[in-house]
C-alpha cells in the first residue's frame, strides 16, 4: 500500500499502517512520529524523514529507510529489523531488547542506552560511521557495533562511551585509541570466538548496504565488557 | 476539567533558525511552515520568532517592542520614554484577527534613539543606557512589558501555537537576513505573552529548548550586575548571561560558550597542555557561577549572525543543515526539510560545540 505522508497527521498515518494487511510504502514523510509502533509483521519502506521513535516497541516488522532519521529510534523494540540508509539522532535502540537496527552512517549521543537482553533475545545494533558521546550507556545486554566508516577525521566513538555499563558488549572496528573509559569496563582485542559471535551480523550488514564483507571484517576490533559481574559495587552503598 | 498531575502532555520545546550568509533577505512564511512539522513539541502556551534586518529604514534607532495592560499604562510610559529617548516614530504592531490567538494585550512599537543630553549627565554608553531602561520598565512599570529592544531586529511572540503566532503577527510581510522561532512548552511558568520566547536584550535573542537547572545559581550571580530577571523562566537568565558575557565582558562568542557549557573537568584534563587548556580552566575558573547545567538547546540572535549551541552532556537534540548561503538549524531534521528539501551537510553538533553563523559582511553596527 502506498501512503503519502503529507496528506495524514501522524495519528492517521499510523492507524491506516496498522489496519494496511500489507506491506506499506510511505512517501513524502516529514517527521511524522512513531510510526509502526509496536507492529508484529509486515514491511515498511519510508522515503522521507521520519520522526522521532520510528518503531518503538517494534514487534517484528521490519522498517527501512532511504534517509536520516531523528531520535529515539527503535525505543524499547522487542523483535523486528530497522535499516537506516542514512544517520539516526540521539538514543537509537532505547532500552532495546530484541532485533535489529542498521544504521549506514552516523549515530548520535547515546545510541544503544540501556539496551538489554534475556537468553535468547539479543538485541544488535550496527552503525556504520561514528556515534556521539555515552555510546552503551547504562548497558546491560546485547550487542553494539561501531564500523567507523568515513568518519571525517573525528573520532570513531565521543567522550564517555560505556559509562554505567553493566552487560554486554561493544565492539569497535580498529583500535580504542584516545577513547577514554571508566574504570568498571575492560577493553580488549577481539578474539575469534569474539568475531564468530557478529559474524552473521557483519554479513547481513554488508549484503544491506553493499560493502566489502572482506574489508569490513578485516580489521582488528577492541571489544569493551563489564569488569565483572557487579561492576558498581560498593560505589554508592555498602552493598 | 483535568487539573496538574491528572493529565500527561508528553513533548518538548521546539526551535528553529534560518540565515543568509550573504545577507539576502526572506520573508517570515518559511520558518512559520518549519514549526509544523514540530507542532507536537509545543502545548499552545507560547509561540516566538526573532527576525533580523527587518527594519533597514530604521537601522539607527532602537526598536522597542512592548506589550500594555490599558492605554493609561501605555501613556505613562510613553512619558517615561520622552525623558530619556527621542521617539521617531510609534505604531501599533499590525496583526490579524485570528481564531487560534486571543487575549492580546495592546502590542506597540517605538523608533527611538538616547538623548545625548542624558547620556551625557548619566555617563552611560547607549547601550548601557537602552539596557537600564528596558529592566526598568519591565520591573517597575506595572502592565507594561518590553519585549523587544535592538536595532533593525525585532521580537514578535504570544500565547499560542508558533505556527499561528506568526500569521497572527503577519510575518509574511517582514524580510530578514535572520530568522529564528520558538515552540514552546512551558514546564516551570503558566505561560503568558511576555514569557513566550524569544528572550531579548538589545540585538541579543534566544530561544530555548531545555530546562536548565542551575537557574537560581545563575540568576543570583548576574543579578548583582544590575540584570533583573522579573519571570522566573531560565531562558531569560541565558539572555542576561549573553549580553554580561559579550557586551560587558568583551568575551567571544566561543569562548562565552566555554562559559556556559564549559567542558567536563576530566575532559579538560586530557587536554595536551597548552593554550587551549589555559583558556577553558581560565574560563571555568573565574566564571564558574555562570556554568548553565541541565537540558538546553539554543540559538542565539545577534546582529550579524547566529549561534547554536547544545548543553555539554546534549540533553536536547538539534540539527543544523545548509543549501548554498542558508545555513538552517532545528530541534528536528524534519523542520530543516520543510524550509530547504534539498538541505546538504546535515549534521547533529556535540555537546558543547557553539555552530557560529556570521554574515559575509557583518551586521548593522
Amino acid at each position: 500500500m502506498l501512503l503519502d505522508a503529507k496528506e495524514h497527521d501522524f495519528r492517521l498515518l499510523n492507524e491506516k499502517i496498522r489496519k494496511a494487511q500489507e506491506d506499506c510504502h510511505i512517501v513524502g514523510c516529514c517527521g511524522e512520529r512513531f510510526i509502526a509502533a509496536g507492529m508484529k509483521d509486515r514491511r515498511i519502506t519510508i522515503d522521507g524523514v521520519p520522526g522521532n521513535a520510528l518503531g518503538a516497541y517494534l514487534n517484528g516488522a521490519e522498517i527501512t529507510v532511504n534517509a536520516n532519521a531523528q531520535d529515539a529510534v527503535g525505543d524499547t523494540m522487542n523483535d523486528g529489523k530497522i535499516v537506516i540508509h542514512g544517520s539516526v539522532g540521539d538514543a537509537a535502540g532505547y532500552a532495546m531488547r530484541g532485533g535489529k537496527i542498521y544504521v549506514r552512517n552516523n549515530a548520535g549521543y547515546r545510541a544503544g542506552i540501556h539496551m538489554k537482553e534475556y537468553h535468547e533475545k539479543v538485541p544488535v545494533m550496527i552503525i556504520g560511521g561514528r556515534c556521539g558521546s555515552f555510546l552503551g550507556e547504562y548497558q546491560a545486554g546485547g550487542i553494539i557495533i561501531v564500523l567507523g566508516l568515513e568518519t571525517g577525521g573525528k573520532k570513531t566513538v565521543g567522550n564517555f562511551p560505556c559509562t554505567g555499563m553493566h552487560g554486554g558488549k561493544v565492539y569497535l572496528r580498529g583500535d580504542c585509541e584516545g577513547i577514554r573509559l571508566p574504570a568498571q569496563v575492560s577493553s580488549r582485542k577481539a578474539t575469534e570466538t569474539d568475531m564468530s559471535e557478529i559474524e552473521t551480523y557483519l554479513d547481513e550488514y554488508c549484503g544491506i548496504f553493499g560493502l566489502d564483507r572482506n574489508m569490513i571484517k578485516s580489521q582488528q576490533y577492541t571489544v569493551i565488557t563489564p569488569d565483572s559481574s557487579n561492576p558498581y559495587k560498593q560505589l554508592y552503598v555498602a552493598n | 476539567m483535568n487539573v496538574e498531575g491528572q493529565v500527561r502532555i508528553p513533548s518538548g520545546c521546539a526551535i528553529a533558525a534560518m540565515i543568509s550568509k550573504e545577507g539576502n533577505k526572506v520573508s517570515g512564511e518559511k520558518i512559520i511552515e518549519a514549526m509544523k512539522p514540530m507542532h507536537d513539541r509545543s502545548n499552545g502556551l507560547g509561540g516566538g520568532f526573532a527576525a533580523y534586518g527587518i527594519y533597514p529604514d530604521y537601522k539607527d534607532f532602537y526598536a522597542f517592542h512592548l506589550f500594555f495592560n490599558d492605554r493609561d499604562t501605555r501613556k505613562n510610559c510613553e512619558k517615561y520614554l520622552r525623558e530619556g529617548f527621542e521617539i521617531v516614530r510609534s505604531e501599533i504592531i499590525p496583526t490579524r484577527k485570528i481564531p487560534a490567538i486571543t487575549d492580546e494585550p495592546i502590542i506597540w512599537r517605538y523608533f527611538v534613539t538616547p538623548l545625548k543630553s542624558v547620556l551625557l549627565s548619566l555617563q552611560l554608553d547607549e547601550k548601557e543606557f537602552v539596557a537600564r531602561t528596558v529592566m526598568k520598565i519591565n520591573t517597575e512599570m506595572n502592565g507594561a512589558y518590553v519585549f523587544s529592544s535592538g536595532k533593525n531586529m525585532g521580537a514578535f511572540k504570544a500565547v499560542g501555537f508558533p505556527e499561528d503566532v506568526g500569521v497572527f503577527y503577519r510575518l509574511d510581510d517582514y524580510e530578514g537576513y535572520s530568522w529564528t522561532a520558538h515552540g514552546r512548552y512551558p514546564t516551570n511558568t503558566p505561560g503568558w505573552w511576555g514569557g513566550a520566547h524569544p528572550f531579548t536584550l538589545l540585538d541579543y535573542s534566544v530561544v530555548h529548548n531545555g530546562e536548565i537547572s542551575s537557574y537560581d545559581a545563575n540568576r543570583r550571580f548576574i543579578e548583582m550586575f544590575g540584570y533583573k530577571c522579573t519571570l522566573q523562566t531560565d531562558t531569560e537568565v541565558i539572555t542576561y548571561i549573553m549580553d554580561y558575557l559579550l557586551r560587558n565582558r568583551g568575551l567571544s562568542l566561543r569562548d562565552a560558550a566555554a562559559v556556559i557549557a564549559a567542558p567536563f573537568w576530566s575532559t579538560i584534563n586530557s587536554m595536551p597542555d597548552g593554550k587551549e587548556k589555559q583558556k577553558l580552566k581560565y574560563l571555568r575558573t573565574v566564571f564558574s557561577s555562570l556554568l548553565i547545567t541541565g537540558p538546553f538547546s539554543i540559538v542565539f540572535g545577534f546582529d550579524g549572525g547566529l549561534m547554536a549551541l547544545n548543553d555539554r552532556l546534549k540533553l536536547r537534540s538539534m540539527v543544523v543543515g545548509e543549501k548554498d548561503d542558508m545555513v538552517y538549524i532545528a530541534s528536528e531534521e524534519a523542520a530543516i526539510r520543510v524550509m530547504e528539501p534539498d538541505a546538504e551537510n546535515i549534521y547533529a553538533p556535540a555537546g558543547g560545540e557553539p555552530v557560529i553563523i556570521c554574515l559575509k559582511d557583518g551586521g548593522n553596527q
